[in-house]
C-alpha cells in the first residue's frame, strides 16, 4: 500500500485537489433551476448507481422471495386442490340434494292435486339384468300395495307393479318390451295401445293409417287396460311414420323424463279427463318475489301460465271481483267497470276467494278441473304417506270413469 | 523532491532544480495577480496578458517537482478565481493546477533553461490554459464561450514572448545553487 501510495503520489494529490476545487465549485454555482450544481452532481453521480444497487437488490431479494412463495406454492396448490375437489363434491352433494327435495315437492304437491289416492314410495333398486327395465320401490304389500297397481310420477305413468312383496315392490317400468297399457291421443283422442321397446322409447300400436296423430302431441292413459286411470299423461309423440295398416308412432315417455327416484303407486285410481292443452311444467318452488321499488309495480310472480295474457286477465279478473262485475252479462250501454282501479299485484295475498280465483285463473284447464274447493280435503298421511279424499278402487274404475265424465267441470 | 520524479533526474538536471525565496514565492504570484486584476483597467490592452499564467508556468518548470507545481497553480488560480467578478472559486484554480503539474512534469524530462525551450512551452501552456477552461466553463457551468482558436494562438504567441523575457527577469530572483 505504501509502495502505491508512494508511487502515485503525485497523481493522487493532483485528482485531490481537482476534486476539492470541483467541489468548490459546485457549491457554489446553481443551476438555471437555482439548484446548486453539487446537488445536481451529486444526484446525477448517486442516481446510476443507486438504480444499480436497487435493481440488484430488488432481483436478488425478488428472486429469494419467489424460490420461497413457490416452495410454500407448492403446498398451498396441493391444499387447495384438496379444498376444491371436496367443494365440488359437497356441490354435487347439494345440487342432488336441491332436485330431490323439488322432485319431493312435486310429488307432494301432485299428491294433493289429484284425486286418486297414491303412496309415496321411493325407487331403491334396478333390476338385475343387463337390459332390465324393472325396479324396486320400498312400499309393499304391508303399505297396501298390490299386484297390478299403477306407478306414475307428477310428469307421467311410469310403470306397473308386477310383484308385490311385504317391503318392497317391484315395478315394470313401460320401457319394458312386456309392458302395454291403452292411450289416447289429446288433440283427435286416437286410441292406441303403448309397448314398451326395451329403449328409451315406446310405441305406440294399433293407430289406423287414416288416423291423425301429430308429432310433439301428448298421449295420455285411456283407462281401457283397467290398470292406468284415464287422464294421466304418458308422452310425447316424437316420430310419426305412415304405414300400413298401422302407422308407426313413437312416444317419448314424460314420467321417466327426469330421472326416476321418488314415484307414486296409485291405490285407488280415479279417471279425469283428457286435458284439452298440454299440462303445465310441474310445479316447482319459487321464492316470493322482491318487494317493489317506489314507483314500479310489484314484479309478477312467474305461474305455468305467465303469458303477459294471462296477467292481463287476471287484472281484469281481479277488477271485475272487485267491482262485483260479470264479464259477459251486462246490457248494451250499462256502465262498465271501472279499469283504471288500483288492484294488489298477484301473489300479494288477499282474500281466499281472490287467491283460489288467481290460482285458477294461472292454471291450465285440467288443473281447472279439479280445483281445491271442489274435491273434499286431502290430507296426506304422514305415517304412511297416503292420501284420504275421493277414490275407486281398480275394481271400481268404470263407474269412476262414468262418474267423472258426468261431472261438468272435467269436461 | 519525490522518488517518482527523482527517478528521471539526471545528476546534472538535479543540480538544476532552482530554490527561491518564500518571500518571492508569494510577492511574485501576487504582484502578477494585481497586475492582471489592476493594470487592465487602467491600460486595457495589457489585458491579453495573462501574468498569473505565465508566473505558475515559470514556477513550475524551474521547481521541478509535480505537487510544487500543481499547489503553486492551485494557489495562484484560486487567488485569481477570488478576485474575479461572477466567477466561481475554482475555475482558474483547477486549470492552473493542472498546468502547474503537467509543466513540472514536462520540467523534469527536458532543459528548460534555453528561451526557445521556454517560449514553446509557454505558448503550448497558454493555449492548453485557454482551451481547459473552455471546456470546464462549457462542461461544468454550461457556459456557452466561443473558442476562438485563431485569437488563442495570437495571443499565445505574445504571452510567450511576454514570458521568455519574464522568465529571465525571475531567473534573477532564484537563489544560488
Amino acid at each position: 500500500m505504501d509502495t502505491f501510495l508512494n508511487r502515485y503520489r503525485n497523481i493522487t494529490v493532483l485528482l485531490l485537489v481537482i476534486f476539492a476545487q470541483l467541489v468548490l465549485i459546485a457549491v457554489q454555482v446553481r443551476n438555471d433551476r437555482d439548484v446548486r450544481m453539487v446537488r445536481v452532481w451529486s444526484v446525477t453521480a448517486i442516481t446510476p448507481l443507486a438504480r444499480v444497487l436497487e435493481t440488484v437488490r430488488g432481483g436478488t431479494s425478488g428472486f429469494f422471495r419467489n424460490y420461497i412463495l413457490m416452495h410454500d406454492a407448492r403446498e398451498d396448490n396441493r391444499r387447495l386442490q384438496a379444498d376444491l375437489d371436496r367443494l365440488k363434491m359437497e356441490n354435487q352433494f347439494l345440487k342432488s340434494e336441491i332436485s330431490t327435495a323439488d322432485r319431493a315437492k312435486a310429488l307432494v304437491a301432485f299428491q294433493q292435486r289429484t284425486q286418486s289416492r297414491t303412496l309415496a314410495a321411493r325407487v331403491i333398486a334396478a333390476g338385475a339384468g343387463a337390459n332390465s327395465r324393472v325396479v324396486f320401490v320400498d312400499r309393499g304389500s304391508a303399505a297396501g300395495v298390490e299386484k297390478g297397481m299403477p306407478v306414475v310420477t307428477p310428469d307421467g305413468i311410469v310403470g306397473k307393479v308386477i310383484a308385490a312383496y311385504p317391503t318392497a315392490s317391484e315395478v315394470m317400468l313401460i320401457t319394458d318390451p312386456e309392458f302395454a297399457a291403452g292411450v289416447v291421443s289429446q288433440k283427435n283422442h286416437v286410441v292406441g295401445t303403448l309397448k314398451g321397446q326395451g329403449q328409451s322409447t315406446c310405441k305406440v300400436d294399433y293407430v289406423p293409417s287414416e288416423e291423425k296423430v301429430e308429432a310433439g302431441e301428448m298421449f295420455f292413459t285411456s283407462g281401457d287396460d283397467r290398470i292406468f286411470p284415464k287422464g294421466f299423461p304418458v308422452g310425447v309423440v316424437r316420430v310419426v311414420r305412415p304405414s300400413s295398416p298401422y302407422q308407426e308412432v313413437l312416444v317419448e315417455p314424460s314420467g321417466l323424463e327426469r330421472g326416476l327416484e321418488a314415484v307414486l303407486i296409485v291405490l285407488e285410481g280415479v279417471h279425469q279427463a283428457i286435458p284439452e292443452v298440454p299440462p303445465a311444467n310441474a310445479p316447482v318452488y319459487l321464492g316470493t318475489p322482491p318487494p317493489a321499488a317506489p314507483g314500479e309495480q310489484a314484479a309478477q310472480p312467474a305461474g305455468p301460465a305467465g303469458t303477459d295474457a294471462d296477467k292481463l286477465l287476471q287484472k281484469y279478473r281481479q277488477i271485475g271481483a272487485a267491482e262485483n262485475h260479470t264479464f259477459g252479462e251486462g246490457a248494451p250501454g250499462s256502465k262498465p267497470p271501472d279499469f283504471n282501479i288500483k288492484v294488489p299485484p298477484p301473489g300479494a295475498g288477499g282474500s281466499d276467494a281472490e287467491t283460489r280465483r288467481r290460482g285458477d285463473a294461472a292454471s291450465p284447464p285440467a288443473q281447472v278441473s279439479q280445483p281445491a274447493a271442489t274435491k273434499p280435503p286431502s290430507i296426506p298421511n304422514p305415517a304412511d304417506g297416503t292420501k284420504t279424499g275421493v277414490a275407486v278402487s281398480p275394481r271400481r274404475r268404470v263407474a269412476a270413469s262414468q262418474t267423472a265424465s258426468q261431472d261438468p267441470q272435467r269436461q | 523532491m519525490t522518488e517518482y520524479g527523482d527517478r528521471y533526474l539526471v545528476g546534472s538536471q538535479r543540480e538544476q532544480v532552482s530554490r527561491f525565496r518564500a518571500r518571492v514565492m508569494l510577492l511574485v504570484p501576487l504582484a502578477a495577480i494585481l497586475f492582471q486584476v489592476y493594470v487592465p483597467r487602467i491600460i486595457p490592452v495589457l489585458g491579453y496578458l495573462e501574468l498569473p499564467l505565465l508566473v505558475t508556468i515559470y514556477f513550475a518548470l524551474m521547481r521541478r517537482s509535480q505537487i510544487a507545481g500543481l499547489f503553486i497553480g492551485a494557489f495562484i488560480g484560486l487567488a485569481q478565481d477570488s478576485l474575479s467578478i461572477k466567477q466561481p472559486l475554482g475555475m482558474y484554480g483547477i486549470v492552473k493546477t493542472l498546468v502547474g503539474y503537467f509543466a513540472a512534469s514536462v520540467g523534469l524530462r527536458i532543459d528548460v533553461e534555453h528561451s526557445v525551450i521556454r517560449l514553446l512551452l509557454t505558448f503550448f501552456f497558454y493555449f492548453f490554459n485557454e482551451f481547459l477552461y473552455w471546456v470546464l466553463a462549457s462542461g461544468l457551468l454550461g457556459r456557452q464561450i466561443p473558442f476562438e482558436i485563431q485569437r488563442t494562438l495570437v495571443l499565445g504567441l505574445l504571452n510567450a514572448v511576454v514570458g521568455v523575457t519574464l522568465f529571465h527577469f525571475l531567473d534573477k530572483l532564484r537563489e544560488p545553487a
